[in-house]
């Protein structure tokens, strides 16, 4: 029996400015494990979020149809209640609640609020043999590995009679075991008729499990794959979830690559939280005067961890390793130092780390060089004013003045802010990471050529981007990281996104 | 102003109407500071500004004003003090203790109190700084233990009365050097030179400010509100000088004002300060070392209530274990009807000093009425809920 159970027809979504999808069809059929794959910002979540009904019906055109019915899911219980169950990459649980209570939170088993313990323990015994995780049901959350708290999301979801469950990387986190009696669980649920939709960057487990595969990109739908039918190679799928041309949106630059300026050697850290997890081994990147090197890889690879590690040691703990700046070993170990030495770092997520958004421009641009606009600890607000004015005409930041707040600007001038943070500390190297997430195409271009100013003032840039035709098109040279490695190093000529492709999933499959 | 100027001038003047707006929570508080004042004025039959109480006024709420100058900083800075009121009576009973049982002179007791007062804000300081304990639990911890400790050092009574010296910060006039008839001749003088330093510096401001094309408010308009501000300090410099002149505790009170203004507004720590309070990563990434500057917050916070504690205590001229009870709550409430947000990064040190004085004139003048405390503190906690509603209200409707 090979019906639908569902269709999604169709589906565009607009955020001001950005189309995230565009007419995209995915067509599931009852009892099979789907797979969902596409690079970082190809419209995977904005996908599953339309069909969870996170965003509501109205907001983008289209139709769902599930188990033959149009539906308009207004919010996230509307879907669950008819059988759709999402879990996200960053698990819901509570840490502080047993299992039991975790998986009947907000669904208790109770009588005039009154919760059935010998019930609720009952059932979750049921479930959690179902999901084959051995833990008792008063165990609490905190106490168990990621492993088994994915276990008790998914019995957690199947407490709710579930039809589809939609998994949204679910073995990032797990190591090869965990991840294996995952996929085999999906098996199982199979054979007992459960459909699952499984979104994952690890395309040997794709292969393994899966009946079809739909590849995204730039929120269209490329390709749907049927794996009986034909044999699906990693290769097929790779060329698919990347097979675009680069147009020209990349501003050229012709600048002479001198002397090394920024040598890290033998960088090592651990997780900030589960102490005992290395998440940086061994990393060892150069940068020269007026070069842009990126670095590559997947969400989760550790190049945040490392540019923050690096700058100030802001990320991990047990850091070792060497770093030098013009061949002269520099100590980076608080930021005020990596600053010093001359590094800047432009983080990935300028709301929470790059600005003050509740201050203005004028404040926010000269916040990490207060000791350039005062003297003796005084400001010279004059002084502060000129600069916070030149930079923004020299960036075109757009707004009412240099004293507008941050939190009322659009993204590509918040980030245009944060970068004239980190050009007025006067860097010798810049760390930029994610610098055009969440910007429009014209204000990329712009950040672009920022980018090849300060390369043309022989500076060195280094870029951390999960959007691979930006690297591509602004690089003199990439590393590719994945799990806390470098696993290559790429010249101009050798990049495509298939070779960093290649290079991420090999190194995957090594271990 | 020659005609090359002029187009600049014009293009960085903002409307009379968007000024406000963007300043409406300081002219809200200090418009609402005046009508109750108007308030109380008539329905105490004019005692309220009799030159008695206005002096009264000054010493009543001269230690709150100087605990809401390092409250702000604290609320700014993300964070909350508890226990000022425990230092209060703490820093009371250890100076007493120096000067009347120990017969030390006023100087060194007052210097060795504000150190005390500073080990104290570093001791809480240093569990909120460096090891991320919640600052409501570190500092109600200490307003126990403080006070704890103002028994156990005054031995669970009273001790007075302090030397005279002493007694002369918090009760003391300032000197009239010349004979002005009924006039205190130097409060008068200090007041009309103080009216028109403050004139010529706003003066020169807006003209640094033009010229480097620098957003400023329309010329009438900064005309009348200057204009308004001098003829208020005139008029409340003359009223005092009809008493006894100004109170040694005012002038003491007045410097640290205008000191922690130019601190807020001016220097590198207190911008960092708000920053820090804005957003806390984001300003430790960008090379501020913010586990230090909390840490100076609170140490400046402890000596700032060791004063306090010092003023009180001369006051009263005699230290008693019950001294700074509930201080905290007025110095808090004080930060928040003048406008400090909760979640920090936001607060002007002339909003909390309005603040402090419209919970000031509340308490004074429903004093002069007769109104029991039961009614006073109903008043006071509806005031600090309608202004902080205010804010909230201001906010969205923005948004």
């Amino acid at each position: 029996m090979t019906d639908t159970i569902l269709e999604m027809r169709n589906i565009t979504k607009t955020f001001p400015g950005v189309k995230a999808l565009s007419n995209v069809n995915l067509k599931v059929r009852r009892g099979e494990i789907h797979a969902l794959v596409g690079e970082n910002g190809a419209g995977k979540s904005t996908l599953m979020k339309v069909l969870s009904g996170v965003y509501p019906s109205g907001t983008y055109e289209g139709d769902i149809v599930f188990d033959g019915d149009v539906r308009n899911f207004k919010v996230l219980k509307d879907s669950e209640e008819i059988g759709i169950v999402i879990i996200h990459q960053e698990l819901a649980l509570v840490p502080q609640l047993s299992i039991a209570e975790n998986i009947f939170l907000g669904n208790e088993i109770a009588s005039k609020g009154v919760i059935s313990w010998e019930q609720t323990y009952k059932r979750t015994k049921e479930l959690l043999a179902k999901v084959g995780l051995k833990e008792s049901p008063s165990t609490l959350v905190t106490d168990i590995g990621v492993g088994k708290q994915q276990l008790t999301e998914i019995a957690k979801a199947l407490s709710k009679s579930v039809k589809l469950l939609i998994l949204d990387e679910p073995t990032a986190s797990l190591n090869e075991n965990d991840s294996d009696a995952l996929l085999n669980l999906l098996i199982e649920f199979r054979n007992q008729g459960i459909t699952s939709i499984i979104i994952t960057h690890k395309l040997n487990e794709v292969r393994k499990v899966s009946d079809q595969i739909t590849v995204l990109r730039d929120g269209q739908t490329v390709k749907t794959l049927n794996c009986h039918e034909e044999e699906v190679s990693e290769d097929v799928i790779i060329r698919n979830m990347v097979g675009r041309d680069l147009e020209d949106r990349y501003p050229p630059r012709s600048v002479p690559i001198s002397d090394v300026v920024l040598e890290v050697k033998n960088w090592n850290a651990f997780h900030h939280q589960h102490r005992e997890r290395q998440v940086l081994h061994d990393i060892g990147v150069t940068v020269r005067r007026g070069e842009v090197v990126g670095i590559a890889g997947l969400m989760g690879a550790g190049r945040t961890e490392f540019a923050m590690s690096v700058f100030g040691k802001s990320y991990g703990h047990k850091i070792s390793g060497d770093v030098f700046i013009d061949g002269k070993k520099v100590d980076v170990s608080t930021v005020r130092k990596a600053i010093d030495a001359g590094l800047a770092y432009v983080t990935e997520d300028r709301k929470h780390l790059g600005l003050i958004l509740g201050d203005n421009i004028l404040h926010n641009t000269s916040l990490a060089n207060l000791m350039g606009v005062s003297t003796g600890g005084v400001i010279d607000d004059i002084k502060e004013a000129k600069v916070a004015t030149d930079y923004r005409s020299r960036l075109r930041i757009r707004s009412h003045g240099i004293y507008q707040e941050a939190v009322n600007l659009s993204g590509g001038n918040q980030q245009k802010v944060v970068l004239s943070k980190w050009l007025f500390s006067d860097p010798e190297v810049l760390i930029l990471d994610e610098p055009t997430r969440g910007i429009d195409v014209g204000a990329k271009y712009e950040i672009y050529s920022i980018i090849n100013q300060l390369a043309a003032d022989g500076k060195g840039v280094l870029m951390i981007s999960s959007e691979m035709p930006e690297l591509l098109g602004t690089c003199d040279r990439i590393y590719v990281m994945n799990e806390g490695h470098i696993v290559a190093e790429l010249s101009k000529e050798e990049a495509s996104q298939e070779s960093i492709m290649r290079a991420i999933m090999r190194s995957g499959e090594k271990k | 102003m020659n005609s090359v100027n002029h187009p600049t001038e014009e293009k960085h003047v903002v409307s009379i109407a968007s000024y406000i707006r963007s300043n409406i929570r300081e002219y809200g508080m200090l418009i609402a500071l005046v009508a109750i004042m108007v308030f109380f004025q008539i329905y105490t039959g004019g005692i309220l500004f009799k030159p008695v109480n206005i002096t009264n006024l000054v010493l009543q709420n001269s230690f709150i004003v100087v605990m809401a100058l390092g409250m702000l900083l604290v609320i700014v800075a993300g964070h909350i003090d508890l226990s000022v009121g425990s230092i209060v009576g703490f820093i009371g009973g250890v100076s007493a203790v120096l000067t009347v049982q120990l017969g030390m002179g006023f100087l060194p007791a007052l210097i060795i109190s504000l150190i005390v007062g500073g080990v104290i804000g570093a001791a809480q300081g240093y569990w909120i700084a460096y090891h991320r304990i919640p600052a409501f639990i570190v500092t109600l911890a200490g307003m126990l233990v403080f006070r704890g400790l103002t028994y156990i050092i005054l031995g669970n009574k009273n001790i007075g009365p302090f030397p005279s010296d002493f007694q002369l910060i918090s009760t003391g006039f300032i000197p009239d050097l010349f004979d002005m008839g009924g006039l205190h001749s130097t409060s008068i003088i200090l007041t009309v030179i103080g009216a028109v330093t403050l004139f010529v510096l706003a003066w020169r401001r807006r003209q640094v400010n033009v010229a480097h094309g620098i957003d400023v408010e329309p010329f009438s308009f900064f005309l009348v509100q200057n204009l308004i501000v001098s003829g208020a300090i005139l008029l409340l410099g003359y009223l005092l000088s009809t008493y006894r002149g100004m109170p040694n505790v005012l002038i003491v009170m007045l410097a640290l004002i205008i000191f922690y203004s130019f601190v807020t507004r001016r220097t590198t720590v207190g911008r960092r300060i708000y920053a820090m309070g804005g957003n806390e990563k984001a300003t430790k990434l960008s090379g501020i070392n913010t586990e230090r500057l909390t840490f100076l917050t609170f140490v400046n916070m402890g000596v700032l209530a060791g004063l306090a504690g010092m003023i009180v205590a001369a006051r009263l001229n005699s230290a008693t274990p019950k001294a700074g009870v509930g201080f905290e709550l007025d110095v808090i409430a004080a930060c928040f009807i003048g406008g400090a947000s909760a979640s920090g990064g936001v607060g002007k040190i002339t909003g909390a000093v309005i603040g402090a004085f419209i919970m000031g004139v509340m308490n004074n003048g429903m004093s002069i009425i007769g109104l029991g405390i039961d009614y006073q503190q109903m008043v006071k906690g509806l005031v600090l809920l309608a202004a902080v509603f205010f804010d909230v209200y201001n906010k969205n409707k923005a948004a």
